[in-house]
């Protein structure tokens, strides 16, 4: 099932794909990047996530550049959060938001300078939030480049993810300080990287952007350091799976935008109180629809998982639809995120139809998984 | 024993006198994935041509086991039901999912035409 022979060599590929080629990764089409869906088992790559370390090529991401006198200002009019609030260094989770308050992209945004911002786009959005940035720039002084090809971005997560990016050679502060959400510049090789504590696992771990011709230095010596860790190489499988279990919402399956803020909980993320107009900030404040469905996480028992589509019941009646599901590898049961009417948010009559079969599903707080509540 | 064919659905087929095995085929487990559940029918029951049989899921997808002809099943392995992971690890041999009587004659791939199906 490898992607090899197929691979489009016009399309935009990471500049570690020989790398994944050389591991037996298998590629999958990632919104038009050819990236690891697994390099062996995925069940064995997302428990690594869980015990040890794991290390993931996400350099499909879209990583737009903001930058100008008014870049913090712009942000705080383009997107959802108070960006020009962010501290140097600092993380914030974001939302880019239509007129009608649905949702374009969720992204992360890093105050990398005075006048200077990482924005970091989901690549299947690359393009609209790249346009919607641009648009919203009007009138501000300030510039958005969109630099996906030049930045490779490589993440390792895990409770060894501290010992083992502590152990590359990188020339910086020490990584100890480094808080959840914050990031700090540092050199590997001669090459700056941005080393920030944040992920998509639910796991403590780093994310580490380079300039693309550095990355596979970076990737071997991050392997080499890993090796007395029990490092695995992870494929977009397991990533899928881990944020699954950590209740973070993937756009195009909880987000969308049909979906306001509100509806997938995520009305905190929108910074109503402390700033003056942005896009979407009327929508967002009219509210959704009474009606509108709002997200649940669901478990259920037996081995059978809710996927994507599948329909949700409240007694005899669709109230909805899965949004993401699997057989949960860490908890061994069904789980699954779901957009159902908010009259049925509550219900104890749920069931999913799984092919014909009605699995019955308990409604339940996300997260599914929490670091804290394993240990 | 005797030769082992196969479907464009990428099931393997062995049939000794009127008993035919059937499992999913190495490449069909490699796509799937880490597999985690799997669902056989009942023995006795009767099946057309094209039928879903049978379930196998894996972390990321859902793959059906379909009859190449009608027939009956005569016989499931109740060591992969128990142990999903024996389809990725044993897939063509111990991971076999159903044995059936073929109540007509199934039209089905040699090697090398399936093979080059899965070039």
């Amino acid at each position: 099932m490898t992607a090899q022979g197929s691979i489009d060599r016009t399309a935009p590929v990471t500049p570690l794909l020989a790398v994944h080629e050389a591991a037996g990764a298998q590629l999958i089409d990632f919104a038009g990047w050819q990236m690891p869906v697994r390099y062996g088992s995925d069940l064995a790559e997302h428990q690594a996530v869980r015990e040890r370390a794991g290390l993931f090529d996400l350099s499909h991401m879209a990583e737009l550049r903001v930058s100008g006198p008014d870049a913090g200002a712009m942000l705080d009019h383009a997107l959802a959060g108070r960006l020009s609030a962010l501290e140097l260094w600092q993380a914030k989770y974001s939302l880019l938001l239509a007129e009608h308050g649905g949702i374009v992209d969720d992204l992360i945004v890093y105050r990398t300078g005075d006048a200077e911002f990482l924005v970091v786009a989901n690549a299947s959005n690359r393009h609209a939030a790249l346009d919607a940035l641009t648009e919203r720039a009007a009138g501000f002084d300030a510039t958005v480049v969109d630099e996906p090809e030049q930045t490779a971005l490589i993440a390792v997560q895990g409770p060894a993810a501290a010992a083992i990016v502590g152990a590359i050679g990188l020339e910086s502060e020490p990584l100890d300080g480094l808080r959840y959400y914050r990031s700090l510049p540092a050199v590997f090789e001669g090459e700056d990287v941005l080393v920030a504590r944040t992920g998509y696992t639910g796991e403590d771990g780093f994310e580490l952007y380079i300039a693309a011709h550095a990355a596979e230095d970076l990737w071997r010596a991050i392997e080499l350091a890993g090796e007395g860790h029990g490092l695995a190489r992870c494929g977009l499988a397991a990533r899928d799976t881990l944020r699954l279990e950590a209740g973070m919402p993937l756009y195009g399956h909880e987000l969308s935008l049909d979906v306001l803020p509100a509806q997938v909980g995520l009305g905190r993320v929108v910074a109503l109180k402390t700033k003056g107009d942005f896009v979407g900030r009327a929508a967002v404040e009219a509210g959704p629809a009474a009606d509108a469905p709002v997200l649940v996480g669901l478990t259920a028992e037996g081995r059978r998982a809710p996927r994507a589509g599948y329909p949700v019941l409240d007694s005899d009646r669709v109230v909805g639809s899965v949004t993401s599901g699997a057989l949960s590898p860490t908890l061994g049961h069904p789980i699954a995120m779901a957009l159902v009417e908010p009259g049925s948010a509550t219900s104890d009559s749920l069931s999913v139809d799984v092919r014909g079969t009605q699995l019955p599903a308990s409604v339940t707080a996300l997260p599914f998984y929490t670091r804290e509540a394993r240990a | 024993m005797s030769e082992t064919k196969y479907t464009a659905d990428h099931e393997w087929i062995r049939v000794e006198g009127d008993t035919a095995t059937i499992g999913i085929t190495d490449y069909a487990q490699a796509a799937l994935g880490d597999v985690v559940f799997v669902d056989l029918p009942g023995v006795g029951r009767s099946f057309a041509a094209g039928e879903a049989i049978g379930e196998i899921e894996s972390t990321k997808s859902v793959g059906e086991l379909l009859a190449p002809a009608a027939g009956e099943v005569l016989e499931v392995n109740d060591e992969v039901a128990g142990d999903p992971t024996l389809v990725n690890s044993a897939a063509e041999g111990a991971g076999w999912l159903v044995k059936v009587r073929f109540s007509e004659e199934p039209e089905l791939l040699d090697e090398a035409a399936y093979r080059e199906l899965t070039a």
